[in-house]
């Protein structure tokens, strides 16, 4: 018995602190806001029980549900623009250029730069005006005699969240380069000389034997840009502020919280939260089988 | 050894987490707050621009009226106030409320009195003969169930049109001349777009919108009407409200499509540098055309917006007494000097608003404020819809976002359901 405690006293002891804190911090405040959002809370008047009331009138508000679909755009076209730009840098980096290591940093230095600072500079690429005011984007297609394709970007109805996730992409696709990058490095050379040797095609080595072996880089790189596209807030206040066309449910939750009403704000965290743990739990699961199974 | 190490680790990590948790307990030291006026805790979020130099200046006066009184400022910086909103929301749920807090006067302050944050001053109004001094229809937009609990520092009038008056002239229009109604100001808009001005009205971000519909509103209701909105007396779902919709929409047909998310100075200074021939705005704006170098009357001219003229759409910044102020008669000092002639001519001349006062010199004041001063004095005060005095925060957020669905989809039914909804909703609670 003394000695069980010997074995497993001393290391439990040192990661206390972070149990404690963590514990507090995030699970415990993830429990009081989950009953916040459970009251009819206001920022100054006493709680009321109200049940999930918040989420059921949340999830039939016509509002919510235009931020949802915005936050759907915009994660498909941010996670798609990402892995698509991040794959094929790495791709032409791995091909061996000239010059790599200058290429690896101008792809990854949007990665230092805020969402606030470079969305304050996307505010004005992305302006909407046109003609004689065109400005940003706009101004440079004028001058470069694309003038036809000045767009309304993020202020078009429907699909303006599309624009939106522009600077996004180019904000984080060399951060998915780099994964991508270490991806490839890590693939032995002696694999594809052997493949080569069988006489696969270049195709079929790529088919065969290099992306199989990508396969959980990808999931990673994926998992970590859907989960920063669900809270996406930053970058939307940056460019357009909290306005109904680019509402996204943080920046809704910003609102509700600012006009005091704490319970659906908590509500919509709530909601946030399960919609991250839809992407995050699953992929939790996975490591934790294949780190199993590597250590048998 | 290795154990009693483990322990003193294990308690510090107790101590760390204890202290996470008990927060400020040094707030309740009250003894007999009501008669200490040795200081004033002053809870702003005029931080920065004219308004810290207001501050500044009524602060000056404040001490040399109450020189025994010391001011320490609160000032919390961001987010056009909604940070320093959030930063006193926590402390008054706490009961650690400051001695005075800066709130726009009017129906934002709803939630405070229903929550009972604040206290009555229609005594103070009375002790210092405010009800002579401020406008009778000022006083009713502040009044809520017969008590009145702030004490406004600044007025500004929301129902202004600021005229580029070189693009009428070219027009064959008249600046000086306001459109009767409506129905003129668009006849007016399309002799301009035929004249070759592509936007004859700017507009910029969803507030600004609603601003503008704001107006609309009030044209088309009138003073009594608009203002039945706000106390359920007028219906959302009534053919005025139809009309007035239908207005906003051939004025937005006018307007420029890029102002989302673009704020309130760049739709101004489509007026200045000519690209468009209206904005309407606040009378904060005068303070754009000054600095662009402009001069009142000549590059620019203002009118209220047509269809509310003799009607004055206020929004007021005010001061409050928070219940268990710890310095109560402190604060009650710095309201005194808020409300004095002297504290509202040396605040408003440095943020370019206009006083509540209507005893105030007009000879103090620059050209545009005089006028604004005089139809302050004789006109019907309505409250600003789009900056607070008209409805709690909760109920504008839910007409920002219907306005914002309106100007991207065009949709006049879905637009008034949703202002019906918001009506609904905002009355209930």
């Amino acid at each position: 018995m003394r000695k069980g405690i010997r074995n497993w006293g001393p290391p439990l002891l040192l990661i206390s602190p972070t149990i404690i804190l963590v514990g507090i911090f995030v699970y415990v405040l993830i429990g009081v806001n989950f009953s916040t959002a459970m009251t009819k809370d206001s920022a100054l008047t006493a709680s009321e029980f109200v049940g999930l009331q918040n989420f059921t009138d949340l999830l039939t508000e016509p509002r919510f549900l235009h931020s949802l679909a915005n936050l759907g755009i915009f994660t498909v076209f941010f996670m798609v623009g990402t892995m698509l730009f991040g794959f094929l840098w790495a791709w032409m980096l791995d091909k061996g250029v000239t010059a790599e290591g200058a290429f690896r940093s101008i792809y990854l230095f949007p990665m230092a730069v805020s969402f606030v600072a470079s969305g304050v500079v996307w505010r004005w690429l992305l302006s909407s005006a046109q003609g004689d005011r065109a400005s940003g984007l706009n101004r440079l297609l004028q001058s470069i005699g694309l003038g036809g394709l000045q767009n309304d970007w993020y202020n078009a109805p429907g699909w303006g969240m599309a624009a939106m996730a522009m600077p996004a992409i180019w904000q984080l696709a060399g951060y998915v380069m780099a994964l991508f990058l270490s991806g490839f490095r890590g693939i032995p050379e002696e694999l594809r000389e052997a493949a080569r040797m069988d006489g696969a095609s270049e195709w079929k080595l790529y088919r065969h034997v290099v992306f199989p072996q990508l396969h959980p880089v990808a999931l990673s790189a994926l998992v970590i840009v859907a989960h920063m596209s669900l809270k996406v807030f930053d970058l939307i206040m940056a460019v357009t502020g909290s306005v109904y066309i680019t509402e996204v449910p943080a920046t809704y939750m910003w609102v509700a919280l600012t006009g005091a009403e704490y319970g659906k704000a908590s509500a919509i965290a709530t909601i946030l939260l399960l919609l991250v743990c839809v992407f995050i739990v699953p992929y939790l699961i996975y490591t934790a089988r294949a780190e199993r199974k590597a250590r048998r | 050894m290795r154990k009693a190490l483990a322990a003193v680790a294990g308690l510090a990590v107790a101590g760390l987490a204890l202290a996470g948790c008990s927060g400020s307990g040094d707030s309740g030291n009250n003894g007999d707050s009501a008669n200490d006026d040795s200081q004033v805790e002053v809870f702003t979020w005029w931080a920065s621009g004219s308004e810290k130099a207001g501050l500044d200046a009524l602060v000056k006066v404040f001490n040399e009226q109450f020189p025994s009184t010391k001011f320490v400022n609160a000032a919390v910086a961001g987010g056009a106030g909604s940070n320093a909103k959030n930063a006193l929301a926590s402390r008054l749920k706490a009961n650690n409320p400051p001695d005075s807090f800066q709130a726009h006067a009017g129906a934002e302050l709803t939630d405070y009195i229903e929550a009972k944050k604040i206290e009555d001053l229609s005594a103070f109004y009375k002790q210092n003969g405010l009800t002579d001094v401020f406008p009778s229809t000022l006083l009713d937009r502040l009044t809520v169930d017969g008590k009145i609990y702030s004490v406004p520092s600044n007025i500004h009038r929301a129902n202004v049109t600021w005229v580029n008056t070189d693009l009428l002239t070219k027009a064959g229009i008249d600046p000086k001349v306001a459109p009767a109604d409506l129905d003129a100001w668009l006849a007016d808009m399309q002799k301009l777009k035929d004249n070759g001005v592509e936007t004859p009205l700017s507009v910029a971000t969803d507030w600004t919108q609603v601003q503008l519909f704001e107006n609309v509103l009030l044209s088309v209701l009138g003073a009594d009407g608009y203002q039945g909105l706000w106390d359920g007396s007028t219906k959302f779902d009534s053919a005025e409200v139809t009309t007035a919709i239908d207005y906003y929409s051939k004025l937005l047909k006018f307007a420029n499509t890029d102002g989302t998310g673009q704020d309130w100075p760049v739709a101004t200074d489509m007026v200045v540098d000519g690209t468009a021939a209206y904005n309407v705005m606040g009378d904060w704006a005068l303070a754009e055309f000054d600095t662009k170098g402009q001069t009142y009357g000549k590059e620019y001219t203002t009118w209220p917006t047509p269809g509310t003229d003799g009607m004055f759409d206020f929004l007021a910044d005010s001061f409050t007494l928070p219940v268990g102020a710890p310095h109560a008669a402190g604060a009650e000092n710095w309201l005194k000097t808020i409300s004095s002639a002297e504290g509202q001519k040396a605040f408003n001349l440095a943020k370019g608003s206009i006083p509540a006062r209507t005893d105030a010199d007009p000879a103090d004041y620059p050209e545009y404020q005089q006028g604004a001063m005089a139809s302050f004095a004789k006109d019907t005060v309505v409250s600003s819809l789009a900056h607070g005095a008209a409805v709690k925060i909760s109920w504008l957020n839910d007409i920002t976002s219907a306005i914002g669905q309106f100007v991207s989809t065009k949709d006049a039914g879905t637009f008034q359901d949703a202002l019906v909804q918001a009506q609904t909703k905002g009355l209930a609670q």
